[in-house]
Formats: structure tokens, C-alpha cells, sequence
């Protein structure tokens, strides 16, 4: 049992830290905001340039080889910044799809350029009126040629107006039954019939409408053996999960140690209101809540990153992570007071980020529900 | 980082698991009326189960499991924290009486701020599982403020004098010594005139009486001292540094949480959802009760991460104090949140007490939700435990 970190972790923990408060301070995200595009290109390079891109690709595809740990310290890292920019949509969500389940020539092809800072990916799965299943899902790919016609409305596909490539998760008919084989297409988000519209959001990010109306997509591009891309998903939602609640941990550790700091410096009775009971102990909530979360996640991360079975632990974390979320950047609010109201004081950017993590890949209930399935209840 | 147990480590749990499930009756743990975090529904029993409790206690002495991480020369088996860890949670997840004051708390502290003639004296009586000891800490007036003691032991011709009264003295009657904190300076600093004694319950001048806590259990007694005399070398460590070795013996206490009993009683409880129907739907089917026990698992899992956590620093040298705390802090309201859980869940039956006809999960319910009020008091109150994270772990101001 080794709870922390082990030197090389330390080290990359320690580098992360540090490049990030350097070239990715909050005010980014501001400046991001109202940038069309959300990222800085020169940033991604210096990240693709220290491996960043490539952590979780093995050495044989020019990645860094690096393990789910050492993903999920970057995560932590890039949340205590807010950090905005495609590297959960590319590197989480795209890189591992095409790992699991791109063809060795789609591996060669896009996993380098991947790596080193020259593919932007994103994941189009959620449609209008579905929730993390995806057997509601309507998008259709119908079989004409050599060509797949890819028909659908795809809602909270982050970054797909700037990415190079989306993975768009649609189901074919199969037979006369009526039963959908669902398949993960690599579409070019320039190809015509995509409508591409923004969708403004409480954190900031950069999702977006994407329409695709007979969208002709070659046949090659499809990823995943037949009957195996549901599984893919179930598993691409446990380790995106966890990759969250990675994030989200960032995220809470500063909110929490910013709220630690004020409430040392503010004063109000002649004294620091840190001296005051009832804010010691919001402060010592926000200790078990954040430690809790630090924990949960690791385990679970460590898990994937050994490849044993996840599930229970995936799904404990995220639903801790997501109550500590939302427990830990109200309090820190609270204990701001009034100023933190104001869009100038940066602790909001913290809860708009912890409510959107919160949400991404199963809320809490979602989870507690999956807990309650492994229980065996 | 490595979220499992070294083959060694393994290979030890492997051997305390095996032994339990041998030398403990088969159905002890199913019968077990203790709620995990309580400390009014320890295990005390008939003659009978008093008479197993010892002999179980010297096959553990004989094996050294008692005093598993203390050093080989004072007579333990110089295992590692995980390793006391890995046994506290075996034992505590079978109900075994395998565990004390003596052995957890007062040899440890003894071994850290003891002096030669202490750790002659004591450890090796205590490592043989010879003696018991039960805490002398809280008084009528000095309860979360232990500064505020009233008790005093004044010095005469080499020995001490003690008089003052005790309170919440669990085992008091059943154990053979205490572990108590007296004022050996009424007029120093109401830190620095502390000391730590262990007292022999036979002393001439000590009056036992029971009090009856909320479960109906004889587990608290108030405890009178009138003119007793204790030798002067049965004073642990230095004169007037008590006060200083009790915030480490507290924190020692903080980590006897009995981690093992939550998962024991969460299971059977879960058993019991999963076999048992409401209206004729499946009990589990409910997803408000599916929520509920997610949650309780997750809370589990998470005591079971902060339990380890602690295991580790001992093992760096480092003595848990914050990290102890937020043990003991999340244990505890987890205590009350169990006993919340399984009421609401279990309804009208949840309020049939032990023995009685139609009593579901053998009354145990009802009785950890009576129990349970003393999780977040005892060893210090939750609230007490949130001042030790902020003020000693977050270094926000006293004032």
C-alpha cells in the first residue's frame, strides 16, 4: 500500500505544476473565453513538445508510453488552472477510442501526429434527449458503396470546431429486425452536411451543436469490430470518469487551498475570520471531502493503469468526487463572501469548472446507481 | 503508489483470517451486538463469552499478535504499521476480542515518552496480555477541554496522592488498571502541570460505579479517587508533560476505529436487502435504498483509504495527529449515517430491539442507532476533531 506518489510521479507532478503556472495561468482561461478557437496553439505545442500529448500512447506509436497514473497527474495539474483546451477531448476521450479500437493503420496514421501536437480530436455521442446511455441514440449510418451516409444531430461535442478529426458514435440497421450495430466513425468535420453551431456553457467550454445531414463518411473510417463498440464506450465512460474526477480533483485542492489562504489573510472582529470556529470547520470538510476524493481517484486510477477491473472503483470515485466537487466550491464561496460573487475574483471559475465535471460522465447518482448494480443489488 | 498489500502483507492477512475463522466460534461475528464506531455496545457478553474473550486474548499474546509492530526487544514481533493495520482490520471485521487500551494505546505511548524503569515495568505485562487498562481522561467538568482536569496527584515522600473523580470510564470495572491524567501542579500552566499515571484499580481509596449508557449496557462508569497512593515510579515519562503525551495517545486512540465492523455489518445488512421484500417488490429494487447503500459502500471504501493512509505514515516514522483526526472524524459520522440508513430502510421493524419477536438484522438497528450518538463524542467530538485538522493541520489561527 503506497498512497502517494512515487519520485518519478513526484517529478512529473512537480513539472506539471510548474509549466502550467507559467503558461497556463488563470487569466487564460479568461482571455479563452472569448477566443473563438478556446486554446492557445503555441501552449499545445510546448505540451506536445514535453510529451503531454502522447502519455497514454505506447512507445510504438511515437507516445511517451506513459500509464493512466501519470494521465491523471496531468489532469490534476491542468484543473488547479482551469486549464482550457482540447486535451481531455483528444487525448482522453479520442486517444484511447483510436487505441482500443482504431485498426493498426489508423493507429500508425493518426496516433504520432497525435503525439506530437498536429491532431485534435473530439468525441460526438451525446444526441438530444439522451442521457449516458447509448441505446437511446438515433444518429443512423446507412450503407451505400464504400461509403457510410451518416445522419444525426450530436449534442456536446467539445471542440469539434477546431478538431481534426471527430469520432461520432452512430448505429447502422443491420437487418429487417430493426437492431442497431452500433459503430465509431472518424469523420472530417469539414466534410459537407455538417453544420457546426456553439453552445454556450457555464464552464467556459467550447462544446457544440454538430449536425450531420447525410454526411458521406468512407467505409475504412469506421473504428471497432462489429458487436465490440458498445463495450468500447462502457469502458471509454469508466476510464473518462476517472479521468474527470482527476480534473476535478485539481480543481477542488485549489478551491480549497485558495479558501485556506483568505480565510487566513481576511479580516473582520479585529481577527482573522480563520480563527473562527465556524469557518475552521468548512475548512476541515473540505479537508476529508478533498482527501476522500484524492484517494478514490488514485485507487481507481491505479487500477486502469494495471488493467484489473475498475468498474466499482470508477464509479466510487466519480460519485465521491462529484459531491466533494460541488461541497468544496460552495463552501469556497462561502467563506470568500461577497467579493467571490463578483466575475473579476477568480474562485468562481473554480465552481463553474467542479459543475461541469460534476456532470461529465455520470453525475454522483448516476454512479451511486452503478455501485448499487455491483453490490449486486 | 500501489493500492494493494505486499506478498508479505497478503500472506500475513491470509494467516490472521485463517486463524480467526478457526479459533473464534463460527458464529461469533454473526452474533456480534457491537455498531461499528460505537462505544457503548462493546463486546462485554455472559460468563461465557467472557471466559472465550480471555482465552482467545492469550492465544493472541502467545502468537504475539498484540503487540505486532512494537519492537522485538520489548517483546513484540517488529512487523510493520501495515501490518497492525491488516490484523486491527481483520479482527475488527470478525468482532474479535482482540484488541485493548493497554496493547493499543498506553504500550505505545509508553514505548515513545516512557522512561527505562516504565517500559520495565509495563510492556512486558502488557504485551502478554496480562493486564487491561481503561482511560482516566474526561471528568464532570473537563470533558472536550482535557486542560481543564480537576483531579489531582500531589507528591508525598515519593509517592503520589490522588483525588478527584473520573468520568465516562469505559471498562473501568472490568479492567485492572487505569491510564489517567491528574494535576501535579495546581498552580503551573494549565498545560504544563499534567502527568500520566497508571493506577492500579485496587488501590485502597478508588469507588467504581457504573453508569448505564442509552443502549442499556453497564460500558461507562464514573470513577472516584480519595486519597490514593500510587508509587511515584508508576508516573509515565516526565512530571508535568502529560498533557503532551495525551495529545499522542489521543491520536493513537483516533486510529481504533474498528475499521473491519463497518464492512462486516454493511454486508450482512446488504444480505438481508437483498433476500428480504416490501409490498412484494425486492427491498434492493428501491432506488432510494440502492442510492443509500451506494453510499455507504463509498464511505466504506474511502475510511478503508484514510485507515491505510495512517499505516503508512507510522511506517515513515510519522505519527498520524490531522490524518488521525480525519480518520476518526469521517469513521464516526459514518457511524451515525449507517445507523441513519439502515432505520430508515428497515422502517416500523427497525424500531423492534434485540430479542424481540419480529426484530429483523437481530435488533442490532435500533441498538447502533442509540450507539451510534457515542461515535461522535467519544475520544473527542466530531467538532473537536474539525478544530485539530484547521488549527493543527491547516495552521489557521487560534484566534
Amino acid at each position: 500500500m503506497e498512497l502517494g506518489f512515487t519520485k518519478e510521479q513526484q517529478i512529473l507532478k512537480a513539472s506539471a505544476r510548474d509549466f502550467l503556472k507559467k503558461e497556463c495561468p488563470l487569466s487564460m482561461m479568461r482571455e479563452m473565453q472569448v477566443d473563438t478557437k478556446g486554446f492557445s496553439r503555441n501552449v499545445w505545442k510546448k505540451m506536445a513538445e514535453l510529451g503531454w500529448l502522447g502519455i497514454i500512447i505506447p512507445e510504438e506509436y511515437e507516445g511517451t508510453g506513459g500509464n493512466f497514473i501519470d494521465l491523471a497527474i496531468l489532469l490534476e495539474s491542468m484543473g488547479e488552472v482551469c486549464c482550457p483546451g482540447p486535451f481531455f477531448s483528444t487525448v482522453v476521450l479520442g486517444g484511447m477510442t483510436l487505441l482500443w479500437a482504431g485498426s493498426e493503420s489508423w493507429k500508425k496514421e493518426l496516433l504520432p501526429r497525435l503525439a506530437d501536437g498536429n491532431m485534435i480530436l473530439s468525441m460526438a455521442l451525446m444526441e438530444p434527449g439522451m442521457g449516458c446511455n447509448p441505446k437511446g441514440m438515433r444518429a443512423k449510418i446507412e450503407s451505400k458503396g464504400n461509403d457510410y451516409i451518416l445522419t444525426g444531430t450530436k449534442l456536446f461535442v467539445e471542440n469539434a470546431h477546431i478538431c481534426d478529426f471527430l469520432l461520432c458514435v452512430a448505429g447502422e440497421e443491420t437487418g429487417p429486425s430493426s437492431r442497431k450495430e452500433l459503430r465509431i466513425l472518424l469523420v472530417d468535420p469539414r466534410s459537407p452536411g455538417i453544420h457546426l453551431t456553439p453552445l454556450d456553457t457555464l464552464a467556459y467550454e467550447k462544446q457544440c451543436e454538430v449536425v450531420f445531414d447525410h454526411v458521406k463518411v468512407p467505409k475504412e473510417n469506421a473504428l471497432g469490430l462489429e458487436g465490440e463498440v458498445s463495450q468500447i464506450l462502457e469502458k471509454l465512460h469508466e476510464h473518462a470518469a476517472v479521468a474527470k474526477c482527476a480534473e476535478l480533483l485539481g480543481i477542488i485542492q485549489t478551491s480549497f487551498s485558495k479558501s485556506v489562504s483568505y480565510a487566513k489573510e481576511r479580516k473582520q472582529f479585529g481577527r482573522p475570520i480563520g480563527g473562527f470556529q465556524a469557518i475552521q470547520h468548512h475548512c476541515a470538510d473540505m479537508v476529508v471531502a478533498v482527501d476522500g476524493a484524492r484517494f478514490m481517484t488514485y485507487k481507481a486510477a491505479w487500477k486502469l493503469s494495471v488493467n484489473q477491473p475498475a468498474g466499482m472503483e470508477a464509479s466510487m470515485a466519480k460519485a465521491w468526487t462529484s459531491e466533494a466537487s460541488r461541497k468544496v466550491t460552495v463552501l469556497a464561496h462561502q467563506i470568500h463572501g461577497a467579493i467571490s460573487f463578483c466575475d473579476e475574483h477568480d474562485i468562481h471559475l473554480y465552481y463553474r469548472k467542479a459543475k461541469a465535471g460534476e456532470i461529465a460522465f455520470g453525475d454522483g447518482n448516476h454512479h451511486l446507481e452503478k455501485v448499487a448494480s455491483r453490490l449486486g443489488l | 503508489m500501489e493500492f494493494t498489500f505486499t506478498r508479505q502483507e497478503e500472506a500475513f492477512r491470509e494467516e490472521v483470517d485463517h486463524f480467526l475463522k478457526t479459533e473464534l466460534p463460527a458464529d461469533w461475528a454473526a452474533n456480534s451486538m457491537h455498531w461499528p464506531g460505537g462505544y457503548g455496545t462493546m463486546e462485554i457478553g455472559d460468563e461465557e463469552k467472557k471466559q472465550i474473550s480471555r482465552d482467545f486474548k492469550q492465544k493472541l499474546a502467545a502468537k504475539g499478535w498484540l503487540t505486532i509492530a512494537w519492537p522485538r526487544e520489548y517483546g513484540g514481533k517488529g512487523h510493520s504499521y501495515m501490518e497492525q493495520a491488516i490484523y486491527d482490520e481483520r479482527i475488527s471485521y470478525y468482532r474479535a476480542p482482540g484488541w485493548g487500551i493497554a496493547t493499543s494505546i498506553a504500550g505505545p505511548s509508553i514505548l515513545k515518552f516512557g522512561t527505562e524503569r516504565n517500559k520495565q515495568d509495563w510492556v512486558p505485562r502488557i504485551a502478554g496480555g496480562e493486564i487491561e487498562m481503561w482511560l482516566g481522561y474526561s471528568e464532570p467538568n473537563a470533558g472536550s477541554d482535557l486542560s481543564g482536569i480537576q483531579t489531582t496527584a500531589l507528591e508525598d515522600g515519593g509517592e503520589y496522592v490522588i483525588n478527584g473523580q473520573k468520568t465516562w470510564s469505559t471498562m473501568a470495572h472490568m479492567s485492572d488498571y487505569a491510564w489517567l491524567i491528574a494535576r501535579t501542579d495546581p498552580t503551573g500552566h494549565r498545560h504544563k502541570s499534567i502527568s500520566l499515571f497508571v493506577v492500579d484499580n485496587k488501590t485502597p481509596g478508588i469507588t467504581i460505579r457504573p453508569l448505564i449508557n442509552i443502549a442499556g449496557e453497564h460500558s461507562f462508569n464514573e470513577v472516584f479517587f480519595d486519597n490514593v497512593r500510587v508509587p511515584g515510579e508508576n508516573m509515565i515519562g516526565q512530571k508535568n508533560m502529560g498533557f503532551y503525551y495525551l495529545m499522542t495517545a489521543l491520536d493513537f486512540e483516533r486510529l481504533l476505529v474498528g475499521i473491519g465492523g463497518f464492512r462486516f455489518v454493511f454486508e450482512r445488512f446488504l444480505d438481508y436487502i437483498k433476500t428480504t421484500e416490501r409490498d412484494g417488490v425486492p427491498l434492493g429494487k428501491d432506488p432510494l435504498v440502492r442510492w443509500k447503500m451506494a453510499e455507504i459502500a463509498i464511505k466504506i471504501e474511502t475510511a478503508y483509504l484514510f485507515f491505510w493512509r495512517t499505516a503508512e505514515m507510522l511506517d515513515k516514522d510519522q505519527i498520524p495527529s490531522v490524518e488521525s483526526s480525519a480518520l476518526k472524524l469521517l469513521t464516526t459520522e459514518l457511524s451515525r449515517k449507517m445507523a441513519d440508513v439502515f432505520m430508515e430502510i428497515l422502517g416500523s421493524y427497525g424500531l423492534l430491539m434485540p430479542g424481540s419477536k419480529w426484530a429483523p438484522f437481530r435488533g442490532l438497528s435500533p441498538r447502533g442507532y442509540l450507539d451510534c450518538i457515542s461515535a461522535t463524542i467519544g475520544a473527542g467530538t466530531s467538532e473537536i476533531q474539525r478544530n485539530i485538522i484547521a488549527l493543527r493541520g491547516l495552521g489557521l489561527p487560534v484566534k
